[in-house]
C-alpha cells in the first residue's frame, strides 16, 4: 500500500491530462486521429443536436405545458393528452389518416409491384416507361396536388368529364366531406407508383435466376413461378415498402393544404383533416403549442413504432440479400 | 451498382408474342395514366380563358396563348421570379451545406476511431426515426429565439444538416479500398485533403445520389417554409403557387402555368440525371424522399 498523502497540484493536473490522453488514445498517433475525428464529426453532429435533438426534448416537455400566444408556458400534466382522448376533432383526423392510409398503401403497393414485374421483362423502351412512371415522384407536392384539384373541378374538370358518361360529371370532389379523401388519396398514390416500383424492381433484380431454372426445369408455369419463387422473395422488400409507405401516410399534409384551399381549409367539416394537418392548425393557425405538441408526440409515437418495425425488418431484408446488398 | 444491373432486364423467360403484347398494352395504359396530368398542366397553361370551361373538354388549346398566361402570372404574382429565386438559394444553400458537413462527418466516422463514436453515430441514426414534421414547433420557436423567423437563414441553416446523408455518404465512403488513403497519407496529406482528393473522387456516384434526393427534397419543401419563412421577400415558389390559389381565385390557366414553372427544374434534372435517382432511391430506400 502507498501512504496515503495530499498529492501536489502540479501531480494532480498531471494525472488528469493522463487520463485524457489515454481516453483519446494509447499512442501520440492515434491521439491526433481521434483529434481529427472528433473534429470532422463536430460541425454535423452539433448542428444535429441543436437543430433537431434539442427540438425533439422540447417537443415533449411541452406537450405536458399549456402554452398559447398570450401566456408563457405552465406545466399542466398529462392535460394535454386527456383532452386528446376527448377530442372528436382528433379522433377524426386519426380516422381520416386511416382511411388515407387503408386506401393509398394497397392499392399504391400493388399497382407499384405490378408495373415492376410488367418492367421486369425483356422489353423494348424499359428506361422510357420507368422514366415516365418516376417522374411524379419527383414533382412538388404542392404543384401536383394543384393539377389534381384542377383535374377535380366539378362540371368543368376533367375527372368529371371523363366520367361524365356514368353521370357523374357534376360531382364535387373536393367539397363533399364522403368524397373529398378519395382525390388525396388518388395523388398520393400516383406520386408514390414510381417510388416503389423503383424498390420492387431492385428487389427483383435480387433474386437468383437460378431459382427460375430450377423452376422450369421442374415444370412449373410462369403463375407458379410468380407464386412459388418471385412472391416469397420478394416479400422482405414488400414489407418494407409497406411500412414506407404507411409511414408516408401519416406524413400527409401539402395534399390537404393545397386541394381544400379553394372552399375550407382541411375540408368541410374537418372531413379531410389529417393528422399532421390537425396539428399545424392547432399550433400555427390557433397558437395552441402544448396542445399542438400533444398531437407532434401522438405521431411521433406512431412513426416511431413504424420506423422500429421497419429497422428490424430491414435487418432481415438485408441479410437475405447479403451478396451486395448496403 | 444497383442502377447498372437495372439496364439489364432480369425477366424470368422470353415472352410469347401476344403476351409481349398485352405487357405493353397495359404499361402504355398505365404510363398514360401517370403523364395525363402533366400533359393537362401544360395544356391548361397555355389556354385563352374563354377555353377553360367546355364541354366536352379541348385536350389542347385552340389558339395557345402560352406567353400571354406567363404575363399574366406575373401580374397576379409580380413577386414570382422572387419566389423562385428564394426555391433556388434555399436548394442550394441545403445542398451545399450538407455536403460540407455531411461528407467531413461521414469520413469522421467511416475511418477515424475517436472515444464516443459509436455514441454518437447511434445518436445520429436515432435522429433518423423522428419524422420532422413531429418537431415543428419547437423548431419554430428555436428560430423565433434565434430571431431568424421569416430570414433565408433560417430556410438553409437547420437544413444543412443531415443524419440521412451522413448515412448515406458513410457507406459510400466505406466501400473504397482504404489503401488509396493511406497511400496519400503516407506521401504527407493531411485528413482533409485525403478527403478532398482522394474519398471524394472516388465517391462521385454517391455524391450525385445524394445530391439528386438533397435538391429535389429541398425544391418541393413545403410545410417548413410555410411555418418559417412566410413573407413575401423569403416565400419559396411551392408557397408562392399556394397563395395564388388561396387568396384570390386566379384562374385555372394562370395556375397551371405557375405550377408548371415550379416543376420544370425538377422534371428537367431527373431526366438528365435520372440514373442517380434511381440509385439514390434503391441505395438509400432507408427512409423517403419527402
Amino acid at each position: 500500500m502507498r501512504k496515503v498523502s495530499l498529492p501536489d497540484l502540479p501531480e494532480v493536473s498531471r494525472n488528469i491530462m493522463t487520463i485524457a490522453l489515454n481516453w483519446l488514445g494509447r499512442t501520440p498517433l492515434t491521439r491526433r486521429r481521434a483529434l481529427w475525428g472528433l473534429a470532422l464529426v463536430a460541425p454535423n453532429v452539433l448542428g444535429l443536436l441543436f437543430f433537431f435533438g434539442i427540438p425533439v426534448l422540447n417537443a415533449f416537455i411541452t406537450s405536458f405545458q399549456e402554452w398559447n400566444a398570450i401566456k408563457p408556458p405552465v406545466p399542466i400534466g398529462f392535460a394535454n393528452f386527456e383532452r386528446l382522448a376527448n377530442d372528436s376533432a382528433f379522433w377524426q383526423a386519426l380516422t381520416n389518416t386511416l382511411k388515407l392510409l387503408i386506401f393509398a398503401v394497397p392499392v399504391g403497393v400493388a399497382s407499384a409491384l405490378f408495373v415492376a414485374l410488367l418492367l421486369n421483362q425483356q422489353l423494348r423502351g424499359r428506361g422510357i416507361f420507368r422514366t415516365i412512371y418516376f417522374l411524379p415522384v419527383v414533382t412538388s407536392t404542392v404543384a401536383a396536388a394543384m393539377v389534381w384539384t384542377w383535374i377535380f373541378q366539378p362540371r368543368y374538370g376533367l375527372a368529371g368529364n371523363l366520367l361524365s358518361p356514368l353521370g357523374l360529371r357534376d360531382l364535387n370532389w373536393l367539397t363533399r366531406p364522403d368524397l373529398v379523401l378519395i382525390p388525396i388519396g388518388i395523388v398520393m398514390v400516383w406520386q408514390r407508383i414510381g417510388f416503389d416500383m423503383v424498390l420492387f424492381l431492385a428487389g427483383l433484380q435480387n433474386i437468383p435466376r437460378q431459382l427460375y431454372e430450377a423452376a422450369i426445369i421442374d415444370g412449373a408455369n410462369r403463375w407458379q413461378r410468380f407464386r412459388f419463387v418471385t412472391l416469397p422473395m420478394l416479400s422482405p422488400t414488400t414489407f418494407f415498402i409497406v411500412l414506407l409507405s404507411v409511414i408516408n401516410a401519416f406524413q400527409v399534409f401539402d395534399q390537404v393544404y393545397v386541394m381544400t384551399a379553394r372552399t375550407t381549409r382541411g375540408g368541410v367539416g374537418g372531413s379531410a383533416v389529417t393528422l399532421t394537418y390537425f396539428m399545424y392548425d392547432r399550433g400555427f393557425l390557433k397558437s395552441e403549442f402544448g396542445y399542438a405538441s400533444a398531437i407532434a408526440m401522438v405521431l411521433f409515437l406512431i412513426i416511431l413504432g413504424m420506423t422500429i418495425l421497419q429497422l428490424r425488418l430491414q435487418r432481415r431484408w438485408v441479410y437475405y440479400e447479403s451478396e451486395g446488398g448496403v | 451498382m444497383k442502377a447498372q444491373q437495372l439496364a439489364q432486364p432480369s425477366g424470368y423467360a422470353d415472352l410469347s408474342r401476344p403476351l409481349k403484347l398485352l405487357t405493353y398494352a397495359m404499361l402504355l395504359v398505365g404510363a398514360f395514366s401517370m403523364a395525363l396530368p402533366f400533359v393537362w398542366m401544360v395544356s391548361t397553361a397555355c389556354k385563352p380563358p374563354a377555353e377553360l370551361n367546355t364541354f366536352p373538354i379541348q385536350w389542347f388549346p385552340q389558339q395557345p396563348m402560352c406567353m400571354e398566361n406567363l404575363t399574366e402570372l406575373y401580374d397576379q404574382s409580380p413577386n414570382f421570379n422572387r419566389y423562385l429565386l428564394n426555391s433556388a438559394i434555399m436548394t442550394l444553400g441545403r445542398t451545399v451545406g450538407q455536403f460540407i458537413t455531411c461528407s467531413l462527418a461521414a469520413y469522421g466516422f467511416a475511418r477515424f476511431r475517436f472515444p464516443g463514436r459509436g455514441v454518437l453515430f447511434a445518436l445520429c441514426l436515432g435522429l433518423l426515426m423522428v419524422p420532422f414534421q413531429a418537431i415543428l414547433i419547437p423548431e419554430y420557436m428555436l428560430l423565433n429565439r434565434l430571431g431568424w423567423l421569416n430570414t433565408l437563414t433560417a430556410l438553409i441553416v437547420p437544413g444543412s444538416f443531415s443524419a440521412f446523408a451522413l448515412f448515406l455518404l458513410r457507406q459510400a465512403f466505406l466501400q473504397i479500398p482504404i489503401e488509396f488513403e493511406e497511400s496519400a497519407e503516407l506521401e504527407g496529406a493531411n485528413p482533409l485533403q485525403v478527403l478532398w482528393y482522394v474519398t471524394l473522387p472516388l465517391s462521385v456516384p454517391a455524391l450525385a445520389a445524394f445530391a439528386v434526393i438533397t435538391i429535389q427534397a429541398a425544391w418541393n419543401d413545403f410545410l417548413f417554409p410555410l411555418v418559417a419563412a412566410n413573407t413575401p421577400e423569403t416565400r419559396v415558389a411551392t408557397i408562392g403557387i399556394s397563395l395564388l390559389q388561396g387568396e384570390r381565385n386566379t384562374p385555372w390557366n394562370i395556375l397551371m402555368m405557375g405550377s408548371f414553372l415550379a416543376t420544370l427544374p425538377m422534371l428537367l434534372m431527373f431526366v438528365v440525371l435520372q440514373r442517380y435517382f434511381i440509385e439514390g432511391v434503391s441505395l438509400s430506400g432507408l427512409r423517403t424522399m419527402r
